[in-house]
């Protein structure tokens, strides 16, 4: 019996200690912060390493989803004699959910993997102990530029994810199906608002894109120095940030799209 | 790689991820197609709104000339009250009338203007009270029920008065 409540209680304590853990290391990166933006060159080239080297796997990523999207939607409309609401659909689909919540999790696989592995091993290799004895912070010239590049680089990669997306359903919905082009676009255009639609997804994929940077930076700088705990934190990071991301989405579309 | 070409390639990035925003904007949503900068408010008073929502448009001969901008109840008339904003260049005479009307079989409710002839044109704020409720469809379908049970009921009557129920209640 007591054994069971004292394991009740460290649990709750070692939750406890995470969550304090968490919070230590997102108020050092926030102080970090106007550091890094001091010398816009790092940014710039981890926007480079995480940004532009994802975009391929994006864009195709975004182009198939399109294609399979509507191919499938059309075969569902067309029973219903409303196969000409097919580009709503995929749009109103690819700009509120899958664009962020499909972007952020390739996003985590791509570039959250490669954060996490990378600030690992420059722990093992003992790089950052290096640059605390030159006086270098490596809060602000490691983690605070990497962690900025990821929150700007995630709303472009879903933006691009849904046009590509949207691209992707015209050319098979128009241009190998059939529908016609010109109600393709004025249905899309008469459903989908601005600030509803395109605007909540982007403040969704700025929420992720902030969720996955922060948790690969996390693992990789709470990783134990070895071998094996660079790799239990690159899988880690891929599973933790998968897991809030889906469940971030949840919330936020209840927050955002609960009232008509 | 250079520090130049570096950052020539995460601008041609962000350049990307900027004109991908504009084609979300202006090919894929509704911005540009109806501003709501220039318009001018009409209160309608109508029996039933149906399924009138609000953003819904208002139509003039099939082409859209505003947006339904509010819609509530009237305590004392037990009408529904709906705000119009109709685009400022876009006159109709003081006669015309409103109708709720559906387009296409199974699709979204709009207001339809009939224009009338008056010389006098509507003015900012008029109350319009010529108005012509939504179709519902289970008063279409009593009403239709009534009336050929009432049919039914006159051309049987003197033979077998009791095969026709509901038909003596009209």
């Amino acid at each position: 019996m007591t054994a069971m409540i004292s394991a009740v209680g460290r649990r709750t304590l070692e939750i406890l200690r995470i969550l304090g853990h968490h919070a230590t290391f997102f108020v050092e990166i926030l102080r970090a912060c106007p550091a890094a933006l001091r010398r816009p060159y790092l940014v710039i080239a981890q926007i480079h390493a995480i940004g532009n080297r994802s975009l391929v796997i994006i864009l195709a990523s975004g182009l198939s989803v399109g294609f399979v999207l509507a191919l499938q939607m059309y075969y569902a409309l067309v029973t219903y004699g409303a196969s000409e609401s097919l580009g709503l659909i995929v749009n109103l689909s690819l700009t509120r959910e899958l664009g962020p919540v499909v972007t952020a999790l390739l996003f985590a696989g791509r570039a959250g993997t490669s954060l996490t592995a990378e600030i690992g091993l420059m722990k093992a290799g003992e790089q950052l102990a290096a640059m605390d004895m030159m006086a270098v912070d490596p809060r602000s010239r490691v983690l605070a530029p990497r962690f900025l590049a990821g929150i700007v680089s995630m709303p472009i990669l879903a933006i691009l994810f849904s046009s590509i997306g949207i691209l992707g359903a015209y050319v098979v919905a128009v241009l190998l199906i059939g529908v016609d082009a010109g109600n393709f676009w004025s249905i899309m255009q008469s459903g989908v608002d601005v600030r509803r639609d395109i605007g909540n997804g982007i403040v969704k994929s700025i929420v992720f894109g902030f969720i996955c940077t922060f948790i690969a930076l996390y693992q990789g700088y709470e990783a134990d120095a070895t071998p094996e705990g660079v790799a239990h934190g690159t899988t880690r990071t891929v599973v933790i940030a998968s897991l809030g991301v889906l469940m971030m989405d949840f919330v936020l579309t209840a927050l955002m799209f609960s009232t008509p | 790689m250079g520090k130049k070409s570096v950052e020539m390639l995460v601008g041609i990035f962000v350049l990307l991820g900027m004109a991908g925003l504009v084609f979300l904007a202006l090919k894929a949503a509704n911005l540009g197609s109806f501003s709501s900068g220039d318009t001018y408010t009409l209160k309608a008073y109508f029996d039933n709104i149906g399924a009138l929502k609000v953003r819904a448009p208002v139509r003039s001969a099939g082409v859209t000339v505003g947006r339904v901008a509010s819609i509530k109840l009237d305590p004392k008339l037990y009408q529904g009250v709906v705000e119009l904003a109709i685009q400022r260049d876009v006159q109709f005479p003081s006669d015309s009338s409103l109708r709720i009307l559906t387009s296409g079989l199974l699709g979204d409710q709009y207001v339809g203007v009939e224009p009338g002839a008056s010389d006098k044109m509507w003015a900012a704020g008029d109350e319009i009270k010529h108005t012509q409720s939504a179709v519902v469809l289970e008063s279409l379908i009593s009403q239709f029920l009534f009336s050929k049970a009432a049919d039914a009921g006159s051309a049987t009557a003197s033979p077998q008065p009791a095969s026709a129920p509901g038909g003596g209640r009209k």
